[in-house]
């Protein structure tokens, strides 16, 4: 069997291949499981970069440890893997075919930049234009440049490069990258990328330049592949719900209403903020912070389904504000009930037991600011006591839900998708299994889990050469 | 009415919401409340009412039958909508409220002095006699709501108003006297005979069939 794309090297040669779509924790984890079990895999990524959401998170709940480790982890078993092909910015443009036996095909964008990259930068220090960097998901970015974020082109050539003022306050500025940029410092495959943006430009010249080991390729274009593959894990996550849609809350009008991934790239100490704890509007200690759960979900207006994660994160994110201040941080978290389960329980008892995190069982009906301050104030009625509140709030984060990455009609192929979108266990899916977010709204351990449970399928018809057992595993 | 009560009363034996359930609009949708408080945070007369809609589908849950029903809170809403916008459970909050409002009426326990309340009652009246609103004679007993005395005071001080609006031929003074009516006077109060009769009758038969 010839190899399924020239020049990538491992998966192709004897048996079914697995192709893999989504290369964060949980397609990552799948790949890796099911290559260490003896297959031939293929994960394919969207971004030029593998890890997903994770990479964006600074700390894991409940060890409060850093996603960095288990990333690191993951990525030296990848180079210790043969058999794993990894394609990054590619996507998946359509699957034919049946279990056992299907033709996937992968378009690829052009990085710009081949494997002969170092990742010295020196293509970025040549190339002058910026772009605001979606890595940081819009934080600093007021409402109208948010909508615009994805299409941004107007601010292109800025070229000023201001050094982003550390240790100034002031109204927080959206996070900028150069044209010619490693997604962040971890990036995996550890190589560089021209934005689109700037082929054609003086800057993809300067770049081409400046490059000292003819790494830079202007030349390349996109490309469509066909990869035969045996089975398919589909694990292609979550995006958070749009906030702006939470009309009471403000988010988009109100600066200082942010959500749980924006407060984890503030966290980020190579983030926007250098790490520091701020409230976006005048760039001041965010000393005082309001969690507001269910923001979007539990919600028949917006999600109806349980976010799942949202009160671990919340928990999580409460112990930041101690982090940072000491004991002047202080949190308070609005909900309707706190879920946390199982072992999470314990979590949930400790941060419970400090005295700097309220807890205040009540849904927050609006949101709004003190045009002096620009304090975000919350009003609702507590259902302990059924006692009104207007409580001021230094900042205020928006535990946000998680909804399917993919959905409707944006699937490549058929597949049973439940009312909220997540795809169901279904044997009309064929050799298609989803693994982690793309099934449920998941944290990061039960997607391990799901991604683990995903590749064995796929294993199973990769050994059986088709859908093993299918009329005899439904009851 | 009282006697109306009794029956109740007796038919449900303290379980109220089973009784809302069966007997108020869309009472049906009581238990699905989750009690986030969005409402009652949401509720423009918020900081007026006794009980607002949270704390009142907790209190029929619980049985407080002669609270929920003595309420001033149904009576306080404005049909703004608000509660029904944000629900997160798409209770209709406002149409509950109201339907809590009239079974109060009907068993003759809703707060007699309640403002909004005597304006519906006048109007209704209103209403009933010539199946049009009489806005003259409705207007007129508004300012006699609270008392002789304060209903002249009222109508002294409107009166520029009053007379504005007879010059402009926006208000006929004559409309005092008769006013327009519906054409088949007699065939319009058949009618509402009717209707009193079969919802009489809806309530005289007891809970919903199927309703178990």
């Amino acid at each position: 069997m010839p190899e399924p794309v020239p020049g990538i090297e491992g998966a192709g040669t004897d048996q079914g291949v697995i192709l893999v779509v989504g290369g964060g924790i949980s397609g990552i984890t799948a790949a890796l499981e099911a290559t260490e079990a003896g297959k031939d895999v293929i994960l394919i990524e969207k971004r030029p970069f593998i890890g997903g959401r994770i990479t964006q998170l600074y700390k894991y709940f409940p060890k409060l440890c850093h996603p960095v480790c288990g990333l690191e982890i993951n990525q030296r078993r990848i180079k210790a893997s043969p058999r794993l092909s990894v394609l990054t910015m590619a996507s998946l443009e359509s699957l034919r075919g049946t279990a056992g036996d299907y033709t996937a095909s992968v378009r690829i964008a052009p990085r710009y930049v081949n494997d002969r990259c170092t990742a010295c930068g020196a293509c970025a220090e040549a190339v002058q234009a910026e772009f605001n960097d979606e890595f940081h998901d819009g934080l600093g970015l007021t409402s109208a440049d948010r909508s615009h974020a994805a299409s941004d082109d107007s601010s292109g050539d800025s070229s000023g490069a201001d050094p982003s003022g550390d240790s100034s306050t002031g109204p927080l500025k959206p996070a900028r990258r150069k044209g010619a940029y490693l997604p962040y410092p971890m990036a995996w495959p550890e190589r560089f990328v021209l934005d689109p943006r700037i082929i054609g430009t003086e800057d993809a010249r300067r770049a081409f330049d400046a490059c000292r080991y003819g790494a830079i390729d202007l030349d390349m274009t996109e490309e469509t592949v066909e990869l035969k593959v045996a089975a398919v894990i589909w694990a292609t996550g979550w995006k958070p719900y749009d906030a702006a849609k939470i009309q009471p809350y403000g988010y988009g009008r109100i600066p200082n209403v942010i959500t749980s991934l924006e407060l984890e790239r503030m966290m980020d100490p190579l983030g926007p903020t250098g790490g520091k704890l701020v409230r976006p509007s005048d760039g001041l200690p965010a000393r005082n912070v309001a969690f507001i759960q269910c923001a979007g979900s539990r919600d028949r207006n917006h999600l109806r389904h349980c976010s799942r994660i949202c009160c671990m994160v919340s928990l999580k994110q409460s112990t930041y504000t101690r982090e940072r201040y000491g004991d002047e941080g202080e949190a308070t978290i609005y909900y309707i009930d706190i879920r946390a389960i199982d072992r999470l329980e314990d979590f949930y008892r400790k941060i419970k037991s400090d005295p700097k995190v309220r807890f205040i069982k009540s849904k927050v009906a609006n949101i709004t600011a003190d045009p002096r301050s620009g304090d975000p104030i919350l009003h609702g009625v507590d259902t302990e006591g059924y006692r009104r509140y207007s409580n001021p709030h230094d900042l205020v984060v928006l535990a946000i839900g998680m909804q399917p990455s993919v959905g409707g009609d944006d699937f490549p192929f058929e597949v049973v998708v439940n009312r909220d979108g997540f795809i169901e266990p279904d044997p009309r899916n064929g050799a298609i299994f989803a693994a982690g977010c793309a099934t449920d709204a998941l944290d990061v351990n039960r997607s391990v889990q799901s991604a683990t449970a995903a590749a064995l399928r796929a294993v199973q018809v990769v050994n059986a050469g088709t859908m093993p057992g299918l009329e005899s595993r439904r009851d | 009415m009282s006697e109306n009560n009794n029956e109740m009363i007796e038919r449900y034996r303290g379980n109220f919401l089973r009784e809302v359930e069966d007997n108020v609009e869309e009472g049906e949708w009581v238990k699905m409340c989750m009690q986030c408080g969005v409402c009652s945070g949401s509720c423009p007369l918020g900081p007026h009412w006794d009980f607002g809609p949270q704390t009142l589908f907790m209190m029929i849950r619980a049985g407080k039958r002669d609270e929920v029903l003595a309420a001033e809170g149904p009576w306080m809403c404005t049909s703004c909508y608000n509660c029904i916008v944000r629900c997160p459970r798409e209770l209709p909050i406002t149409h509950i409220m109201h339907g809590l409002a009239h079974y109060a009426v009907r068993m003759g326990l809703a707060p007699k002095n309640q403002p909004t309340r005597k304006f519906s009652d006048l109007f209704w009246k209103n209403l009933k006699a010539d199946g049009r609103v009489n806005e003259l004679r409705l207007g007129i007993s508004l300012y006699f709501m609270h008392g002789f005395v304060d209903g002249i005071k009222t109508a002294l001080k409107k009166a520029p108003l009053g007379l504005g609006m007879v010059r402009t031929k926006r208000m006929n003074p004559m409309e005092f006297f008769g006013g327009h009516k519906v054409r088949d006077r007699k065939g319009f109060h058949r009618m509402l005979e009717k209707a009193e009769e079969i919802e009489s009758a809806r309530i005289e038969k007891g809970p919903r069939p199927g309703a178990e």
